[in-house]
């Protein structure tokens, strides 16, 4: 027993000694396992008289208890430095790049026509598609656009043959819905259109998005109120909108209507008007009944004010240093 | 059209500012284009009269002149070549201020030019602003007032105003159309110039026969003799002319254009002694020609209708006049005519010839067709007045069954108010129609009867009446509100993937839209397609834009290549459209989704080296579409050829049985002759086929372990991936649920020409575990078959 104390001087310098859990473990296994110095001192107890035993018992098993102790201490520290040395070492830097594909990115027209159509989806219209490769009839003929008509030379068609060409507007899409629908009808009709032109400010394809509403007592007060609310939600601005009597064949009242984006500046953005009784009547639709309005926009000329790209040509080179600005 | 604001300020003057008017034209629908100044500001610029006119003793090109204000005579170095002694012109003083070509303006100051002495300076048009003209020093008329002001003189106070007119607004191709118009916006009076007939001095006439009735059923004409074709035009018109881009050419063509521009009316002067008798209008025979005024020669269709005499053709009706009888410096007598020519009969003719003029413009818009008699006899007496001459009497040959009749149009007020959303005023209906020239009679309750002027011809139905009702009300003065209707659900089928989605899924994969033209050249297209024969437009705008796509590849690869052009090495696009195909009699407008992809898998970066991208990564991309809809399992891919792939990476896209598309590298011959960098994959699918997916089904899930056992088996390189794994679902048995191939190899330790394929099966039952022996079963049944089917063996 008189070598207890030297034992635990010693126990406590092998445990502060010890630099890895394994160097700790060994120390466990030296004065506590089964061949362990303590261990071995429970041993000799046989040697002790009956009533000496449990008291030496006790302070065996306390000295064990404070060994233990010390290890599971040691052990701890240990640890929580490995762990930091750990995560010392695993430290990165978070400035250089990530992993992984570079994202791509939608078309400007695409942007456009998507945000077009979810304004109008918005409030009850459904989106309608149609054939590129057009009949006249469907083109210009329904549209109460006579083949003797001046509004024909404004279209600059690109013909197959006398009957066969490339739509110059969208609204052959909404002749198509009214054969087919009774009013009500609320449709936007996006897509390429095609016209024999091509400068700075003129492609020969470029994209619009046409939209016709026909319902009962339709006023002009409702396009007006339409159109107005639909440039400020896509400007998201208070755009100043006015609206100016123009000529289409197949409204009247025809209407242009020009925006101010406070600059004083009126620019056009897009073609509207009553729907044509002649239309109505061509396509089935009694305009005694029913009253309707349709409006055009042409889609670059919206990308190009909403986003300021100063040439139409750009939409279409695809270079994708002007498309990667689209993200 | 462009017309002097001063000329029409003649017959309408309302007290608003020049801007003012042309906002208010604009917002009744005459949209103004342009506004600019007759000329620019300048001072101190006078008539001048040279009185000598001397070569500069230093200066080849320079005159030295000497030059009357009216109160003085000074010394003035010019280099004018038309400076001549006796010219008047416009003299600026000294102390006078001009403007120069970039905005600025200049002080004319005392100067020595070449060591003479020079006050002042003899003006070009240019140096005034009013033209571009630099060609000489301005020649004056010999009556102009030597001191007068040279802005007053020549009224510079002025502005052109260019209309962008609709074809509807054929009434207002005319001073007066516009003075009317003017009118009406402001409830101002209008003064018309009043026209009388002019009596006939001499007898003659000439026969006039409309053969063509339905296509001019009104002509008049009238003979003029012992006119003076080299009689100046008047200052007064040659400007008014000027204002409207129109050049001053002689007395007999100035005042026919003059009536064009004031009446609206146009008119044609033919000399007389060169027609062969009387005046036919009719359509041509086969093969009849005719060399316009121009000098060019055409030949005429059959659906242009015009004048000829005894003869031949003399004229394009309402178009252009024939070289042979026009009017020249020698003639005396002419023949004025003056027709109504139908819209319809017009309309297209001179574009088929490639020739638009001031005439057939207003024809095919239309022309007021009671106004002929006062063209005639307006454009008589200013010819007389200018051009001297003796006048017979006007001839009408008129066709009363063919002209167009007076319309008159009902009128409802209920549909007034719905149209317009508000209750306009009996008083203010009747009040704006009646300015408008209407004859307006109440016939019932709410209702009237509008009698329509001629000059208003583009009004036939109600609604033209509305629309002129919000117009002259103003569009912008009407009430706003937004519609209220029933809302029905939209459809929205859960099957359906939306293109939103997809494209969404393509841009998360790296790809970026295009969107390339629809029409290219047509050899391009050839090389992308041998199957079919693209559609061809009639009236391409260039090579490059001339047929229909069969594909989008051909535009994929342009702009890959202009990409690679400016350094973009990896280019990843992908675009949806219409591709046209003509099978037999039918056009089939598909819409497609195309993909390119090319350069290196991953972009540049620090985390190691990348390869170029290869079959794989386009199918992988194509596989994470397909996958969209939930239908993954019905698509397949089989090996296939195609003109504009590589023979040993080109597979057909099967979806139920159906190729529906195609992926592939782009073959090499291709990559080499369009100069582009290669490898270069390509996929196209009809979009229909992506987007149409399923709904999802629920599958209990099992509660028992899976089993998964691995094999490796060799076969023949040439054994698609595909058969094996076929015969590995086929014979695995019920409840075998996947077939992961996880590695494939060749090379060391496997013959030449065979491949190692390293499958995992993975089993599990849906209610109890499976035991060792079933598995090992359907492990044998696999093994088997795969010797039997697919000359499989274990690799050892």
């Amino acid at each position: 027993m008189e070598n207890m104390v030297s034992l635990l001087e010693e126990a406590a310098k092998a445990v502060a000694a010890a630099t890895t859990v394994q160097e700790l473990d060994q120390v466990r296994v030296d004065y506590l396992g089964k061949k362990g110095h303590l261990t071995a001192l429970l041993k000799g107890l046989g040697a002790l008289s009956p009533e000496e035993r449990p008291q030496a018992g006790a302070k065996i098993n306390e000295a064990k208890q404070q060994v233990a102790e010390q290890i599971g201490a040691r052990k701890s520290a240990l640890e929580s430095a490995a762990l930091e040395a750990q995560l010392a070492a695993e430290t990165v830097d978070v400035t250089l790049p990530g992993r992984g594909q570079e994202l791509g990115g939608l078309h400007p027209v695409t942007k456009t026509l998507e945000r077009i159509e979810s304004f109008f989806a918005g409030i009850g219209y459904s989106v309608a598609e149609g054939p590129e490769i057009e009949d006249d009839y469907h083109n210009f003929e329904a549209l109460n656009i006579p083949s003797h008509h001046p509004a024909r030379a404004m279209h600059d068609t690109f013909y197959f043959n006398a009957n066969t060409l490339l739509r110059t507007h969208t609204s052959g899409v909404q002749v198509r819905t009214m054969e087919t629908q009774q009013p009500p009808i609320r449709i936007v009709c996006p897509g390429r259109v095609y016209r024999c032109d091509y400068d700075q400010t003129h492609s020969p394809m470029f994209h619009q998005v046409e939209g016709l509403l026909v319902d009962k007592n339709i006023s002009f007060a409702d396009l007006k109120g339409t159109l107005e609310q639909f440039l400020r939600e896509f400007f998201e601005e208070d755009v100043k909108v006015r609206f100016r009597p123009s000529y289409f064949p197949f409204t009247e009242p025809s209407i242009e209507v020009d925006i101010d984006r406070g600059d004083g500046k009126w620019l056009e953005v897009l073609g509207c008007g009553m729907v044509h009784p002649k239309v109505f009547e061509m396509s089935g639709i009694d305009p005694e009944e029913y009253t309707g309005f349709a409006f055009g926009m042409g889609v670059e000329r919206l990308a190009m004010l909403r986003y300021g790209v100063n040439d139409l040509r750009l939409f279409f080179e695809n270079d994708l240093r002007f498309l990667g600005q689209f993200k | 059209m462009k017309f002097s604001e001063n000329w029409l300020r003649e017959l309408v003057n309302p007290n608003i500012g020049t801007q003012a008017l042309v906002d208010q034209v604009t917002m009744a629908g005459l949209e103004v284009d342009e506004v600019i100044p007759a000329a620019r500001a300048f001072s101190n610029v006078v008539v001048g009269e040279i009185l000598t006119a001397e070569q500069h003793p230093n200066a080849d090109k320079l005159q030295v002149c000497t030059v009357s204000d009216g109160t003085e005579t000074l010394q003035v170095v010019c280099g004018a070549p038309n400076a001549r002694a006796g010219l008047k012109t416009a003299y600026a003083k000294v102390g006078a201020v001009l403007p120069t070509p970039e905005g600025g303006e200049f002080k004319i100051k005392k100067a020595k030019l070449r060591q003479v002495e020079s006050f002042g300076m003899l003006c070009a048009e240019d140096e005034l602003g009013i033209s571009d003209d630099h060609g000489g020093i301005m020649e004056l008329a010999a009556d102009a007032p030597v001191g007068a002001c040279i802005r007053e003189y020549l009224g510079l106070d002025d502005h052109i105003i260019d209309v962008d007119l609709t074809p509807n607004r054929g009434d207002c191709l005319s001073i007066k159309g516009l003075a009317r118009e003017v009118g009406v916006l402001n409830k101002a009076p209008v003064t018309y110039v009043p026209i009388e007939a002019v009596p006939a001095s001499i007898d003659d006439t000439l026969p006039i026969r409309l053969e063509a009735p339905n296509a001019c059923p009104r002509y008049l004409g009238r003979v003029i003799r012992g006119v003076d074709v080299t009689a100046k035009t008047p200052l007064w018109m040659v400007e008014k002319l000027r204002r409207s881009g129109i050049r001053s050419i002689d007395p007999i063509v100035d005042v026919t254009n003059y009536v064009l521009l004031e009446l609206g009316q146009p008119l044609h002067a033919f000399d007389l002694n060169k027609l062969d008798g009387g005046i036919v209008v009719r359509y041509p025979e086969a093969g009849e020609k005719l060399t316009l005024l121009d000098g060019n020669e055409v030949e005429l269709n059959s659906d242009t209708l015009v004048i000829a005499d005894e003869s031949k053709p003399v004229a394009m009706a309402g178009i252009f006049g024939g070289e042979a009888t026009g009017v020249t410096a020698a003639s005396q007598d002419i023949f004025l005519e003056c027709a109504f020519f139908d819209q319809i009969a017009i309309a297209g003719r001179a574009r088929a010839y490639g020739l638009h003029t001031d005439s057939s413009h207003r024809y095919e818009r239309g022309v007021d067709w009671q106004l002929q008699r006062e063209g005639i006899e307006r454009a008589t007496a200013l010819l007389l007045e200018i051009a001297g001459g003796q006048a017979g009497p006007v001839t009408e040959a008129s066709d009363e069954q063919h002209l167009p009749s007076a319309s008159t149009v009902t009128l409802r007020h209920s549909k007034v108010n719905a149209m317009l959303a508000f209750d306009m005023p009996s008083a203010e209906i009747e009040e704006i129609l009646t300015r408008l020239g209407m004859e307006v009679t109440a016939s019932g309750e709410g209702e009237w009867r509008v009698a329509v002027p001629s000059y208003r011809f583009d009004i036939t139905i109600e609604v033209d009446l509305i629309e002129e009702l919000a117009r002259v009300y103003g569009y912008n003065n009407l009430p706003v509100k937004v519609p209220t209707a029933q809302l029905p659900f939209t459809p929205c089928a859960e099957s359906q993937v939306t293109v939103q989605s997809l494209r969404r899924t393509l841009v998360a994969l790296g790809y970026q839209e295009a969107v390339t033209y629809s029409f290219i050249e047509a050899g391009l297209q050839r090389q992308f397609d041998d199957q079919h024969e693209a559609l061809a437009l009639a009236n391409p705008i260039s090579a490059e834009m001339a047929v229909m796509r069969t594909t989008i590849w051909p535009g994929l690869v342009k702009a890959l290549q202009h990409n690679q052009n400016r350094q973009q090495s990896r280019v990843r696009l992908f675009e949806t459209g219409q591709c046209f195909i003509q099978q037999g009699d039918e056009l089939k407008q598909e819409k497609m989704l195309a993909g390119l992809l090319s350069g290196n898998r991953e972009p540049e970066r620090w985390t190691g080296k990348s390869s170029p991208v290869d079959f794989y990564d386009i199918k992988g991309d194509l596989e994470a579409v397909l996958g969209l809809g939930g239908v993954a399992d019905e698509f397949t891919f089989v090996a296939g050829s195609h003109v504009a792939l590589h023979p040993g990476q080109s597979a057909e896209i099967h979806r139920n049985g159906n190729v529906v598309g195609r992926v592939g590298a782009l073959h090499p011959a291709l990559v080499k002759s369009l100069g582009v960098t290669g490898p270069v994959y390509l996929f196209e699918i009809e979009l229909g086929s992506v987007l149409e997916g399923k709904v999802s089904k629920f599958d209990d899930l099992s509660k028992f372990p899976e089993s998964r056992r691995d094999l490796a088996v060799v076969v023949a390189e040439n054994v698609a991936y595909d058969a094996v794994k076929a015969v590995a679902m086929e014979q695995g048995g019920e409840y075998l649920k996947k077939v992961t191939l996880f590695d494939v190899y060749q090379g060391q330790g496997i013959e030449v020409g065979r491949k190692s394929l390293a499958l995992g099966l993975t089993w599990q039952h849906p209610s109890r575990t499976l035991n060792e022996e079933e598995i090992n079963t359907a492990v044998e049944n696999v093994i088997n078959r795969l010797q039997s089917a697919v000359g499989a063996t274990l690799r050892d």
